[in-house]
């Protein structure tokens, strides 16, 4: 039992976010566990948490999606801007609705735009969204100047601060997420199709596959998934900012890496993904209350994913 | 005229550069200076040896993202070791311990991509953080502004020194002779060593390369220990020339970076890379840095642009051979 937890890769995950878990409640017993610090967390972590989703997604197709961040912060200027102008104090739902729309819609056109780029024009996914997260990273800048578009209608701050039934609105929309991308790659054709691109693109091609439209619609479902993080972070600093969040691209990669998404398309579980999350959370989280600076905590996230991919080689090497 | 091969990048670069500096000089008369000039080429120094690096890497069939972290380490290193141990140290010593501090650092990437076959994006991505964030925190973070004698003579140490007719000064640090050799060593490596082709081999296709007795992994080994060593260096005497060592310069430059060098024409895919591409891709990515405001667009434009030009100039390329295997098969 223990033999086949270990073997497969989200089950060795599990047993690794357990670890640390446990180590941090035992290293600081008290603040730990306290409930203060469990709900910080919950509310921490789904921004970068969707992000990783975002990237999982581009990997599984062999690809990858440097744009995230770039996409987040436009969505969210895009949507900031538009409420600056024509909501005021009082304005009703409506306003705010139709923000959430802008901004979602802005999420799929950069995301249709790497997709055009990587399917119909055959960029390699690095180039093509290094350079379209520059674009999106500078028309923000250009929007704003390069300065945080603050005054947002206090409505909006319910999305990143408040509760559902007593569970904090980000954890809500990052379960929904997860839940229904992992509906979506293990049950539906798209979801099957993605990961049979992934595993041999020139098979799916010769299996009559329309890989142009696969691909298209995976960075358009990238670019959606990273306008609902941008928002989440919008309202959780009251403001839209070109530069928000720009240490969260490696993060996003690492926790794909780290749940087991193999980067070369083919292989990887929302499962493991969700996993990989909780363990930077809680490893990131215990650092803080042991009082470890960013700068620690940078390196030990780095040295964490090297050592993920050498025990993954390691494992697999064992497989074949 | 005939033998222009529009389809270069090559080409098409310089082309941008010639329109660009027409542009320039429509709207201002003076961008046509020697002190544009030098201020080019005191701009594309660092740039330039961090570029041929990552073409190196590039041509390869990898991708280096950790460079610049390593280049901050090597230099703010050697800073305070000068400071606290060795003030008087003669440069070019200090030159050598940051080269030095490079290649071990570039070291760690070359084992875990070379000997245990780990993906090259994902490896770079993480050192680049391990380097940073053990900088940061076991290192220092105070910037020093007042450096060692050695490193100060360095930087006023000068090529060329000049007044304009309208009264500014210019200078050409000898700095710039570093890009120089930089290059000259750089290409008399990739096109006269077996080493230097065996890098072009591994990177068109690393299977057909070891089957005609490459050393792959001993290849890939030397090619991110001469990265990380051309990145320490890039680093001292980028502290040298701003006469400030501050651990927090450097890390951000790399998409800068990579951007010039795939503009030049290098292949993501390995196998393919000029040096003279590579070096006006600096020329490009620099003179967009520093001078768009003067053919009129906002400088908070900039990122659009370098975006706009890395997806322009490699989807063309990218494109061309897409529709070319299509009319094939």
């Amino acid at each position: 039992m223990m033999n086949r937890i270990l073997h497969s890769t989200e089950g060795r995950l599990a047993v690794i976010t357990l670890a640390v878990f446990v180590t941090m409640s035992m290293l600081v017993p008290d603040r730990f566990l306290s409930s203060a610090n469990l709900t910080s967390m919950a509310f921490q972590f789904p921004e970068f948490a969707i992000l990783a989703l975002a990237v999982a997604v581009a990997m599984l197709t062999g690809g990858i999606d440097l744009s995230v961040v770039g996409a987040a912060n436009l969505s969210a200027v895009v949507a900031a801007l538009f409420m600056g102008h024509f909501a005021g104090e009082g304005t009703g739902t409506g306003i705010l609705l139709v923000a959430v729309a802008l901004s979602l819609c802005v999420g799929l056109v950069t995301g249709l735009l790497n997709g055009v780029l990587v399917a119909t024009f055959g960029l390699p996914p690095i180039l093509a969204t290094l350079g379209t997260g520059l674009i999106y990273t500078g028309l923000a800048i250009a929007m704003t100047g390069g300065s945080a578009v603050m005054g947002l209608p206090p409505a909006v701050a319910w999305v990143g601060n408040g509760t559902l039934v007593g569970i904090p609105v980000p954890l809500v929309i990052f379960a929904v997420l997860a839940a229904a991308l992992g509906w979506i790659l293990k049950r539906t054709a798209f979801g099957l199709k993605t990961r049979m691109f992934g595993a041999n693109p020139l098979a799916a091609r010769y299996a009559a596959m329309d890989t142009d439209r696969v691909l298209l619609k995976v960075y358009a479902l990238c670019g959606v998934l990273s306008a609902i993080a941008g928002m989440i972070v919008m309202s959780r600093a009251n403001s839209a900012k070109a530069d928000y969040g720009s240490s969260y691209l490696l993060l996003a990669v690492l926790i794909a890496v780290l749940g087991g998404v193999n980067p070369y398309g083919g292989y990887g579980r929302i499962v493991g993904v969700v996993l990989a999350v909780l363990s930077m959370q809680f490893l990131s989280s215990g650092l803080n209350l042991l009082q470890v600076t960013n700068f620690a905590r940078e390196m030990i996230w780095g040295v964490l994913l090297i050592a993920v991919m050498l025990i993954n080689l390691v494992t697999f090497k064992g497989k074949t | 005229m005939k033998s222009i091969d529009w389809k270069r990048n090559e080409v098409l670069v310089f082309a941008v550069i010639v329109a660009f500096c027409v542009l320039a000089a429509i709207s201002d008369p003076n961008f046509l200076s020697i002190p544009t000039l030098t201020d080019l080429m005191r701009n594309s120094i660092v740039l330039g040896i961090f570029a041929v690096g990552a073409m190196v890497v590039l041509v390869s069939g990898g991708i280096d993202v950790s460079f610049t972290a390593v280049a901050a380490f090597a230099m703010y290193a050697t800073t305070v070791l000068l400071r606290d141990m060795a003030p008087d140290m003669p440069w070019p010593l200090a030159f050598a311990i940051a080269t030095l501090i490079g290649a071990v650092l570039g070291a760690i990437n070359g084992v875990l991509i070379a000997f245990c076959g780990l993906p090259t994006l994902i490896v770079t991505l993480g050192t680049l953080s391990v380097f940073r964030g053990f900088l940061l925190t076991f290192v220092g973070t105070l910037q020093i502004s007042n450096l060692p004698p050695g490193m100060r003579d360095f930087s006023r140490w000068m090529m060329i020194r000049g007044t304009n007719s309208d009264g500014s000064f210019y200078s050409l640090p000898w700095a710039f002779a570093a890009l120089v050799i930089i290059v000259v060593a750089t290409w008399f490596i990739l096109n006269r060593t077996m080493l230097g082709r065996a890098v072009y081999a591994i990177g068109g296709a690393p299977e057909s390369a070891r089957r005609i007795g490459i050393n792959v992994q001993k290849t890939q080994f030397f090619i991110y220990v001469f990265v990380g060593a051309l990145a320490g260096l890039a680093g001292i005497i980028h502290a040298s020339m701003a006469r400030i060592s501050n651990p927090f310069d450097l890390v951000g430059l790399e998409l800068a970076v990579i951007a010039a060098v795939v503009l030049g024409g290098a292949r993501l895919t390995g196998g393919v890379g000029t040096l003279t591409g590579t070096l006006l891709g600096v020329a490009l990515i620099v003179l967009v840095r520093n001078s768009l405001i003067v053919i009129g667009i906002p400088s908070t434009w900039q990122s659009v642009a370098i975006g706009i030009l890395i997806l322009v100039g490699t989807g063309l390329p990218a494109w061309q051979a897409k529709r070319a295997e299509a009319r094939e098969t």
